[in-house]
């Protein structure tokens, strides 16, 4: 049993992983940056949460969906803000403004709710207990893994099939070619960081109800982690973060219960350097040839 | 009065002075051909009309409308549409999507009959409509560019080295194809390297050198011409 539960807990992780990797790899496929500040921003989401429904005592629905709007007008702020004006810059440069946004964002939220860790209520409490108790399975891991997969229905459903969706695969691979159909590339932009931050607040939100403490730093490592679930599935492909997000977790989980605590991240890390050296542009990450 | 105007424009890249005072003129109807090497600058005056570039001085004037300041998304929808150099489609799309963001600035409605027309136009696009456009070849691909560009519905279609990298038999049917679009009526601004071929179908032609333009007049004119028979057509 402790295998299952070890596989459910991996795929629970794994589909944090995912909903934050998706808002990593959209920005990277159209902006072509990393924007390091997106873990922070999951943290903005969870405190907004924290206090709507700690503070003010809104239904937690309600606090998801104000932390998503929050999220969505900080995430395109920082956008117009930052990065919007290096659109021509060096990345190096556009590199060191999203660390330091990433910093600007930790140490306001240190200013202006503290250092000291908060706990978290979970959204959703109780659980299911099945097998006579063997195996216990929290209504938190099930909204989990139903939100990840409810996302990655809807947006591949948008990027598919939707006129804007399309609008944004178009702006990845060429923007002055997009400029020329009449696509307006700076809204787009835009929308991608929009809906990225809007995904951002529910990963936020499902995170710290599954691991309850939450503080400055709290997105920090889970947005590293994220992000090499990017990579490790391809970046840019959004298929590619939700295979790169689970798989992850997984094995974040499994190095954790079966070879050790401390090697997990390793480990981790370890298995993104062996995809990447087989597969450079990653899992899924595709190349497609220019013919002439 | 002419549907596009070029008055005395300066282009610059940084400290390159790429064009210096390029003006002409393109009327209803015409197919009107941009000539010259390598470098000249014709790109850049493609990419100027569009507002992808800003001249430094000089404007651009379509349908008696001063184009200084339009975003490049909003010169599409003031009926200008252009088929970059290199073809520029979206590799990584379908026939179909990228013919669809060639109509982004549409109504929703019109999308389907302006496939429809691209298609009777280009049958093989429809063959292939939901094969993946990298994997078209580069004729198709052109076909696709240009289909593409006829989704905006353009009162000017400007094309730049539509038969680029093409076999012999493909640029015949490229021109081919424009001289079928100048048939119907469709404005051309026609930017070329095969001076031959170019000053065949255009109504009018301009040559350009090193970002100035040196000799002007009907394609025939052209064609005739001892400067245009030395430097572009080996004669
Ligand atoms: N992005 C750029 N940065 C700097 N210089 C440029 C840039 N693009 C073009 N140039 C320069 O401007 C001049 C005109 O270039 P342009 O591309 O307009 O020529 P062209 O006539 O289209 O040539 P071709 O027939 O080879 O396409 C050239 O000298 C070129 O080197
Ligand atoms: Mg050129």
């Amino acid at each position: 049993m402790s295998f299952l539960n070890n596989v459910i807990t991996g795929i629970s992780l794994g589909s944090i992983y995912a909903i934050i990797a998706l808002g990593y790899t959209m920005v990277y496929g159209i902006a072509k940056m990393l924007n390091f500040a997106h873990g922070d921003v999951i943290m903005v989401g969870a405190y907004v949460c924290f206090f709507a429904t700690g503070s003010f005592g809104l239904h937690p629905v309600a606090g998801v969906l104000l932390a998503m709007v929050v999220c969505t007008i900080l995430g395109t702020v920082i956008e117009g803000l930052a990065y919007k004006p290096l659109r021509q810059a060096p990345s190096l440069a556009v590199l060191i403004t999203a660390i330091g946004v990433s910093w600007f964002l930790q140490n306001s939220a240190q200013l202006l709710w503290g250092a000291a860790p908060k706990v978290f209520t979970p959204v959703v409490s109780g659980g299911l207990s099945i097998f006579g108790g063997q195996l216990n399975i929290s209504y938190v891991t099930i909204l989990t893994v139903v939100s990840c997969l409810v996302i990655m229905v809807l947006l591949s459903a948008f990027i598919g099939k939707g006129k804007m969706g399309k609008a944004m695969r178009a702006c990845s691979e060429d923007k002055g070619a997009a400029q020329l159909m009449g696509i307006n590339v700076n809204s787009t932009i835009s929308m991608t960081f929009a809906i990225g931050s809007a995904l951002a607040a529910i990963a936020g939100v499902l995170m710290c109800s599954a691991y309850p403490t939450l503080m400055p730093t709290t997105g920090s490592l889970p947005g590293i982690k994220a992000f090499t679930a990017a990579v490790f599935g391809g970046i840019g492909s959004v298929p590619g973060a939700f295979v790169g997000g689970l798989l992850l977790g997984i094995i974040e989980i499994f190095a954790k219960a079966y070879i050790s605590t401390d090697l997990s991240d390793a480990i981790v890390f370890l298995a993104l350097i062996i995809v990447l050296l087989v597969k450079p542009s990653g899992l899924l990450g595709k190349y497609v040839p220019e013919k002439v | 009065m002419a549907l596009l105007q070029v008055n005395d424009i300066h282009v610059y890249y940084g400290s390159i002075h790429a064009v210096k005072g390029v003006s002409f003129e393109v009327n209803q109807g015409e197919v009107v051909t941009l000539i010259g090497a390598n470098g000249a600058g014709k790109s850049t005056v493609l990419n100027t009309i569009s507002g992808l570039l800003h001249p430094r001085t000089g404007s651009v004037v379509f349908e008696d409308k001063d184009l200084k300041g339009v975003q490049p998304h909003k010169v599409v929808e003031h009926g200008l549409a252009q088929v970059p150099e290199g073809r520029r489609i979206f590799l990584q799309m379908s026939v179909e999507e990228n013919l669809e963001m060639g109509a982004f600035t549409q109504p929703g409605s019109t999308v389907e009959p302006g496939i429809a027309d691209v298609y009777e136009r280009f049958p093989r696009l429809k063959e292939r409509r939901k094969q993946i456009a990298g994997t078209l070849s580069g004729g198709e691909q052109q076909m696709l560019a240009m289909g593409r560009a006829l989704m905006s519905k353009p009162k000017l279609l400007m094309l730049d080295e539509p038969s680029m990298g093409l076999a012999p038999i493909l640029v015949e049917q490229i021109f081919d194809i424009i001289k079928e679009l100048h048939a119907a009526g469709t404005t051309i601004l026609l930017v070329e390297q095969n001076a031959q071929a170019a000053l065949a179908v255009a109504d009018r032609a301009y040559v350009m050198e090193t970002g100035k333009i040196t000799l002007s007049g009907t394609g025939a004119e052209l064609m005739a011409s001892d400067e245009v028979q030395k430097a572009y057509l080996g004669g």
